[in-house]
């Protein structure tokens, strides 16, 4: 088997395993703040994600919804909904959305736990975060849960029985990319269940240091959307993560301080020493080369115009 | 009967049902969940659920977000 197709099959099988089920996309995008429901489906699409977050809200009533459904638009029997707690200030809210997602989506029981702790950072209430995961797991949920990127508190979580644990890159929204590596990776180090980077990147190479990182996936909504062109943006990140999880299975050079040279260093090359003839023969070859011809009778025709 | 429903006061006949509420709002058909009192009326309950004055009515639906 030749290296490329090695490094094929290798791509195909290094799925994304979140509570069992395998996704071949590591890019989760939120489906908020797009212009329309079209750009919405066509960013979602450009991004290759398999798994997206949905919002859980009031009916407005009295009022024709004529606007096209998120449903439709994006078919629950395509993606996977990850109804998320976006919003919620406290763990009773957190699980009576998580109930109320679960109603309206047949009985899936896959959620992202996240609960808020102020409107300024929207870092998460670690307290209630904890609670509300402790009441939705025994009560059969499967609970993908957002975190600052504390790793004794990831740890934790982990442990509760969490399905996968969400530390923040930085502030949701703020494009800051990952304030804390060191931190992301000690999170990564310690874990049997995938770590997915969720909130606060910015561009496509914020996603790719996160995968490097080791990360499992990447979850983002404002990168995409509120880019000036958000398909585009959508394809770069798709490609991003790409790069960067193949950039970690490759395993980085280790980084030094001096130089290294790429070509062989040899005492009998091609400017160090070496006849005439030898450089004649090689200009020889390499102009035979460029001009895709054999004998010198065709090449001195080929020059002569 | 005097109830709140998603927030706002509203006046709904006596002994309508939750499916009743529903196609009378204009939502019939659509994907929702239905809370009264914090408590989720499963949609195979919707037809023989009947309100009582006072309760609290929530009706939800999926949309676009988990903006981060």
């Amino acid at each position: 088997m030749s290296t490329v197709m090695k490094t094929a099959t290798h791509r195909t099988a290094d799925p994304l395993l979140i509570d069992g089920v395998e996704y071949q996309s590591r890019l989760l995008v939120g489906t908020g703040k797009y212009k329309d429901m079209e750009e919405t489906r066509l960013a979602i699409e450009a991004s290759g994600a398999e798994i997206i977050t949905v919002a859980i809200r009031r009916t407005n009533l009295g009022q024709k919804a004529d606007e096209p459904n998120l449903l439709e638009v994006l078919p629950p029997d395509r993606y996977t909904y990850l109804p998320n707690t976006a919003g919620c200030y406290s763990a009773e809210d957190a699980v009576r959305t998580c109930r109320l997602a679960r109603e309206l989506l047949d009985g899936h029981n896959l959620v992202k736990l996240e609960v808020l702790g102020d409107e300024k950072t929207l870092f998460p209430d670690i307290t209630q975060t904890l609670s509300a995961a402790e009441t939705l797991i025994a009560d059969g949920f499967r609970v993908m849960v957002y975190t600052n990127d504390d790793p004794i508190i990831a740890r934790r979580l982990e442990e509760m029985g969490c399905v996968a644990v969400m530390p923040l890159a930085a502030p949701i929204g703020s494009g800051l990319g990952i304030r804390n590596p060191y931190n992301i990776l000690t999170i990564v180090e310690n874990a049997g269940v995938p770590i997915l980077v969720d909130a606060g990147v910015g561009c496509a190479s914020d996603a790719a240091i996160a995968m490097e990182l080791g990360c499992d996936g990447v979850l983002m909504n404002t990168a995409i959307a509120g880019a000036r062109d958000p398909v585009l943006m959508a394809s770069a990140m798709r490609k991003a993560i790409e790069a960067g999880r193949e950039s970690f299975l490759a395993g980085r050079i280790p980084k030094k301080r001096f130089a290294s040279a790429s070509s062989p260093v040899e005492r009998e090359g091609f400017f160090r020493k070496g006849s005439c003839k030898t450089r004649a023969a090689i200009i020889y070859g390499a102009l035979q080369r460029l001009w895709r011809v054999s004998s010198i009778e065709s090449l001195l025709s080929v020059l002569s115009g | 009967m005097d109830l709140i429903i998603n927030g706002k006061p509203e006046q709904l006949p006596d002994g309508i049902t939750a499916a009743q509420l529903i196609e009378q709002l204009g939502l019939a058909g659509q994907r929702l969940a239905i809370e009264v009192n914090r408590e989720i009326v499963p949609r195979s309950a919707l037809t023989g659920y009947t309100f009582k004055p006072g309760d609290r009515i929530e009706i939800v639906r999926a949309i676009g977000g988990g903006a981060r």
